[in-house]
């Protein structure tokens, strides 16, 4: 195994586990930092440049950053790296001042941004300071997409949405609401725009077409019901309810059930509980308001008696699975009819562009989804992008984010006639944390707490009305707990192979037995003779050249560092140091700025 | 040294021996010997052996003198007893625990300074009484405490950090303890675990007295060039003369090896150590032997490590005096204390 190359930026960005497992690449750790310091204005800052909506994030965010935090490989479970966003925007002050801002002239260049749901507005938010002209196309009356249609008040208060959209569109974007884009071709034809960028979501969601599935008004598609109650259109349903389904939107549909009036809803799950599409959190969180999820019941047919839903029949299934977590197909081991006054289907999404027009250069794959640049986020025609869950199928809002960053930066290239692919590689900076003999200038002690509960709403009380948030927010207390439970994986071992003297020292003082000198060899053979298993194989080996005086290498586990700093303390040469790692994600504006340098030096 | 502890986390799948207890469960307080003291790799070097042997904690006695290295039991097993004497003292303390109690397992942990100048006389006569107990001289030729001075194992020509060179003979204690008699030789360095770690096994399920000489580099006063007790030194000049690897009875002996070029020795409590010989011709069995190729090394410049010397047979200190075996706060007190008359009776008998 080679000696590891850590100026390739992506080593130690792989090691902030979080920040490499959220799509925008949020500087976690930085803005946790931030908040243990009571810094929540630029804790709240640090965010937004990464994700732009930390306060819609911090309560509805799927968290990709938590499974993957190493926290919950040391004990149970991960830092609540979400719920700690929420702390930043909770308690921020006026941010207004330190916003981005447009520039007084533009500069001549329009873009239209189809859909006002998060990926347009990433968009927006990126090409607005840097003097674009922005049109916005939404269909509804109001911003904010799935955002503000699919996810319930209780769980996100339009009061924050509104705020942090309205940070963005009063740049100066043209929001154009009540406009339904019907025709792509007309769109691209007749008007003068430089760019289109779609952000259109998926609006479909998935049919089941079962015996009596037209007979009775009281199925629903869970999306569109989630719109009507969003929109106040829908305002009860009935005391039994059934949830077909158990991804996120079945529990946005059960929890809004129960706030409508329902008394009794089962959500049905074909799958055992291992195989659930849904959050765990999310999961949670219905299980607590006595939602009854019901496993291994797959759908057979709507029961309808004269004109009347009156119940749903399921068949009971049994599955084997393998010893490598594979489900078969199950078989059939009785049949159970269910009665209820509802049903709402919530079996998935699917994109659908019935105003796109096929004959105009943008092509689509055998699942009617757009044939877009994984990059780039263009189409096959020129100038036309794709972001959110229109590009690749449904995901969630940070993909949506992230998407909406590249696509920026492949917007200013395609309008300045740059090369799309030639884009700002990342970076990494390092810089010693030592402030002094024993002291470091972060908090490097292992706080053994364990994970702080978010406090909710009075089970009775938060029936009352649709709009009562449901989580409370951490209290100050918690905050400064939970805070301290980031083990700052930013900050990096780094090892200068020079300087060792091979005292072991820093091995015998690590906590966690992550450090071994030892003969070089490949990958395998050096795992199997660590001081400690390392199994993780998606955690990286940090291997040194070979040691000054004897030839071996020192290598690192990053698996279950705590990054407690001791190897570095207790090393006598400084060959182990402590460095914070700034990850540099290029966005259009460094992109601009790097321009605009390379003319000034070429002028 | 550290100002924060060391985190009470450990890795969720540390190994754990016959008693259920993981490595960490053997340390002792964060160490507040210089970063990089070669004492400290001593230190983890007992925490593994001891662990890996499954010693309970409570079965265990520390002892030790004055010095940087006799600060060294504070940084192991917590949970054991424990005293730290007076300088160069700690053979007879642990003469006298030992003579109360012979169940424990008793680790003296010294320095050069703390066996070899101020304690050179209790150390030859523990080595008289074969103690059975490991003796780890934690050796820096230095005296670090006081901020560098040489110490009696400094070698001809070694240069501090200041001053001239060294010019007085060195007293080597392995050398010193062939003569004496002791019955289990070896010498270690600290930077070389896979050895030390058997080689303090074996120290410490040998009965009687077991000598473990660690060259241990004092990474503030000793750790230069011109130093022969430095890292680099050390490692340039280090030779082992043969391999050890201790077997315990309930272990099969899986490795191959060649017949002829190994010998397994049996330990009173039945396990074994195996003798891998790096140096065909060396016979770790031989006292006489053992001193001429030490004498050869020396003067070759070489520093030759492993187990040199070892001698299952002799007694130890209550097989030579027929004292009992079992702990005397186990005997009855009307036993132990049988009254004045036994005593004047006893008396008699030598008027």
């Amino acid at each position: 195994m080679k000696s590891t190359d850590t100026s390739n930026p992506d080593y130690f960005h792989k090691v902030v586990d979080c920040q490499w497992a959220c799509p925008a690449h949020t500087d976690v750790p930085g803005y946790i930092r931030l908040i243990a310091q009571g810094q929540f204005t630029d804790a709240y800052m640090l965010n937004r440049h990464s994700n732009i909506f930390p306060g819609i994030l911090g309560r509805v965010c799927d968290r990709p950053c938590e499974p993957a935090c190493r926290r919950g490989r040391i004990e149970d479970k991960p830092v609540a790296i979400c719920r700690l966003k929420r702390v930043a925007a909770d308690h921020r002050e006026d941010i207004t001042d330190r916003l981005p801002r447009a520039p007084a002239k533009t500069n001549g260049k329009k873009v239209a941004l189809i859909g006002a749901g998060c990926a347009s507005l990433a968009v927006a938010n990126d090409l607005l300071p840097l003097g674009y002209e922005i049109t916005i196309f939404e269909a509804h009356d109001t911003t904010g997409g799935l955002m503000r249609t699919n996810i319930p008040q209780f769980r996100l208060p339009p009061k924050v949405l509104d705020e942090e959209i309205n940070n963005i569109v009063d740049m100066g974007a043209d929001l154009k609401i009540n406009h339904r884009i019907e025709s792509m071709k007309e769109l691209l034809d007749n008007d003068n725009y430089d760019a289109v960028f779609v952000g259109t979501g998926a609006p479909r969601g998935k049919e089941l077409k079962l015996p009596g599935r037209y007979d009775s008004e009281n199925i629903y598609i869970g999306i569109d019901w989630l719109e009507c109650v969003a929109f106040e259109h829908i305002k009860k349903i009935g005391k039994k309810v059934l949830i077909i389904g158990v991804g996120n939107t079945a529990m946005d549909c059960c929890r809004s059930s129960l706030r409508l009036g329902a008394t009794d809803v089962k959500v049905m799950a074909r799958k055992p509980r291992a195989f659930f599409k849904a959050s765990a959190w999310e999961l949670e969180d219905a299980e607590e308001e006595n939602v009854e999820i019901m496993v291994n019941h797959s759908p057979k047919e709507f029961v309808v008696e004269n004109g009347k839903l009156t119940g749903m029949v399921f068949e009971q299934m049994e599955y084997t699975i393998d010893e490598k977590g594979r489900i078969d197909r199950g078989k059939v081991v009785g049949e159970v009819t269910i009665p209820c006054d509802d049903v709402i289907l919530a079996i998935g999404q699917d994109n659908a562009f019935p105003w796109i027009e096929r004959d105009i250069g943008i092509e689509f794959d055998e699942w009617e989804c757009p044939v877009v640049n994984e990059t780039t986020m263009m189409c096959s025609r020129d100038g036309v992008f794709f972001g959110g869950d229109s590009a690749f199928g449904p995901k969630n809002i940070i993909w949506a984010v992230a998407h909406g960053h590249e696509a920026a930066i492949s917007i200013d290239k395609y309008c300045s006639g740059e090369d799309l692919q030639e884009r700002l590689p990342r970076g990494v900076n390092l810089v010693s944390q030592k402030m002094g003999l024993h002291e470091w200038s972060f908090s490097n002690s292992y706080d053994a707490a364990s994970r702080r509960l978010m406090p909710h709403v009075d089970l009775k009380e938060r029936f009352k009305k649709i709009d009562i948030e449901v989580e409370l927010g951490f209290t100050a207390e918690q905050a400064a707990a939970e805070v301290e439970r980031c083990l700052n994986c930013d900050i990096q071992t780094v090892f200068t192979t020079k300087l060792c003297i091979e005292c072991d020292a820093c091995i015998d003082i690590c906590p966690v037995d992550c450090l071994t000198m030892t003969e070089a060899g490949d990958e395998a053979d050096l795992r199997s003779r660590l001081t400690a298993p390392a199994e993780n194989t998606e955690q990286m080996l940090y291997v040194s050249d070979a040691l000054p005086q004897t030839g071996r290498v020192m290598v690192k586990d990053e698996d279950l560092c705590v990054h407690c700093s001791l190897c570095a303390e207790r090393c006598p040469t400084g060959a182990w140091d402590m460095r914070k790692s700034a990850i540099f994600i290029p966005q259009a504006e460094d992109e601009v700025a790097s321009r605009e340098s390379r003319s000034a030096a070429s002028a | 040294m550290s100002y924060i502890a060391k985190p009470n986390v450990s890795h969720p799948k540390a190994p754990k021996n016959e008693l259920g207890l993981t490595e960490r469960d053997y340390e002792g307080v964060v160490s507040t010997l210089c970063a990089g003291c070669g004492h400290d790799s001593v230190t983890a070097a007992i925490i593994q052996a001891v662990f890996e042997l499954g010693i309970e904690p409570y079965k265990m006695c520390k002892i030790s003198g004055i010095g940087c290295s006799s600060k060294t039991p504070a940084y192991f097993a917590s949970q054991s007893h424990g005293f730290n004497s007076v300088h160069g003292r700690m053979p007879s303390v642990t003469t006298g625990a030992n003579a109360a109690n012979s169940a424990l397992t008793y680790i003296g942990v010294s320095g050069d300074g703390d066996s070899l100048s101020i304690g050179m006389g209790q150390f030859a006569h523990v080595i008289r009484r074969n103690l059975d107990m490991c003796y780890v001289i934690e050796n820096n030729g230095v005296y670090g405490l006081t901020k560098g001075q040489y110490s009696a194992t400094a070698d001809v020509g070694t240069v501090g950090k200041k001053g001239p060179a060294n010019k007085q003979m060195p007293i080597d204690p392995v050398s010193t303890a062939i003569g004496l008699g002791a019955t289990y030789i070896a010498r270690g360095f600290s930077g070389a675990k896979e050895q030390l770690v058997p080689l303090i096994k074996g120290a410490i399920m040998h009965k009687g007295f077991a000598l473990l000489d660690v060259i241990s580099p004092c990474v503030t006063f000793n750790d230069h060039e011109g130093s022969t007790k430095s890292y680099a030194h050390t490692r340039e000049h280090y030779h082992r003369v043969i391999k050890t690897d201790f077997v315990r009875p309930s272990e099969e002996i899986v490795a191959a090896y060649e017949a002829g070029d190994t010998m397994p020795i049996k330990l009173h409590d039945g396990s074994k150590i195996v003798f891998r010989r790096v140096d065909k011709d060396y016979d770790p069995t031989s006292r006489a032997a053992a001193f001429s190729y030490l004498r050869d090394s020396v003067n070759a410049g070489e520093i030759i490590t492993g187990l040199l010397y070892i001698d299952e047979e002799t007694g130890d200190m209550h097989d030579l005096s027929g004292s009992v075996s079992e702990p005397l706060s186990k005997i009855p007190y009307e036993e132990l204390n049988p009254g004045a008359d036994q005593l004047a009776s006893l008396m008699d008998q030598y008027r």
